[in-house]
């Protein structure tokens, strides 16, 4: 049970890097998740909705991008998606493969901001941020 | 209203794996082999650990050891029983060990300096599933599970039976009357992280443990 902690990481780095687009509301955190990363999707959920409330993030939907596992074969040389995390053979040769090439991963990929128009590209470099008084 | 996708790609757990890199440099600086110990609670890790740290100190190798716990110091005291240098972690409910909390420790140690060390062994929280994401800096992974828990522990824990170094199979002692069957048991770990070192052993007979000692011996020559 430490998705609670893991909510509370995601907060944070999304906090942070939002502030950088002042009057940005977050409306979607997009992540990439190992079959391996061992993280409950349902329980993460759960502790977004706990971690995020009452922060500048709230509100905001988690979409997990859930990532099976790739294995590399020594003995052919083919990579392999494999169904599940049971076994880490090869599909091709049926040898056991220890070459981990994708699996692993907790990652935040992207987030969707909402912005006020303001009449200029949303293309590019964040907005200055301006001066408040 | 404007909608704009920001790309982060960054890993969620980035703070605590930027802490591990720079414990592992500090580990590697002052050539400690440094080892974190996973497994449920009631494997054994502590029984194990306290016969490893007396052998270790019997031939004249300087070990020490972190202990994580939610509360009390009990393991802290008995490790501490070998003679070596031990220091409690307690978490106070969160169920793993993390990067900061080993650097916290690490820095208040007093009389223990880092380069007078040959082993530093970290006991992470009973549990085998939240310590697989979090990172301590450590050299070698080990997951360990005894002969009481069932032959399918790592089909039903992949994330640390992958992601170790090598796995240690405890009370090897009650095998039989646990009706324990190794040939599964080995087959199982080996097809969740294929190539994995295994040791058999048992914290009361001593089995297993000139075979892990040596193995030991031989990392801490890479240190």
């Amino acid at each position: 049970m430490h998705e609670l902690s893991i909510a509370a990481s995601i907060v944070e780095a999304v906090t942070e890097s939002a502030s950088a687009y002042p009057g940005a509301r977050v409306k979607e955190v997009r992540l990439r998740v190992g079959a391996l990363a061992s993280i409950v999707e349902d329980s993460l959920q759960f502790c977004w909705e706990l971690a995020s409330e009452d922060s500048p993030v709230s509100g905001a939907a988690l979409v997990i991008h859930k990532l099976p596992v790739i294995v590399h074969c020594d003995a052919c040389g083919v990579d392999s998606e494999i169904e599940g995390v049971q076994s880490f053979r090869c599909l091709q040769c049926g040898e056991l493969a220890a070459d981990l090439r994708q699996g692993r991963e907790l990652e935040i990929e992207s987030i969707e901001l909402e912005e006020p128009d303001t009449g200029e590209s949303q293309i590019g470099a964040p907005n200055p941020v301006e001066e408040q008084l | 209203m404007t909608t704009r996708i920001v790309e982060l790609r960054r890993g969620i757990l980035k703070k605590n794996d930027e802490l591990a890199a720079g414990l592992r440099q500090r580990f590697t600086s002052a050539g400690v082999l440094v080892l974190n110990l996973v497994s449920s609670p009631g494997t054994g890790k502590t029984a194990f650990l306290e016969l490893t740290l007396r052998e270790l100190r019997s031939r004249g190798a300087k070990a020490a050891a972190l202990v994580g716990d939610l509360e009390t110091d009990n393991d802290a005291r008995r490790l501490a029983a070998s003679g070596a240098p031990v220091r409690q972690i307690n978490t106070h409910g969160i169920c793993h060990l993390d990067a900061e909390m080993v650097t916290k420790h690490l820095d208040g140690w007093e009389g223990v300096p880092l380069a007078g060390l040959n082993y530093l062994f970290i006991e992470n929280v009973g549990n085998l599933v939240c310590p697989s994401s979090y990172d301590l800096g450590e050299r070698i992974r080990v997951a360990l599970l005894s002969v009481t828990e069932g032959e399918d522990k790592p089909l039903k824990y992949p994330g640390l039976f992958n992601s170790s170094d090598a796995a240690v199979i405890t009370k090897i002692d009650l095998a039989a009357p646990c009706g324990f069957d190794r040939e599964l048991a080995l087959k199982n770990i080996n097809e969740i992280r294929p190539g994995i070192r295994i040791f058999e052993t048992s914290a009361k007979t001593g089995a297993g443990m000139e075979e892990w000692l040596a193995y030991l011996a031989e990392q801490a020559r890479y240190s």
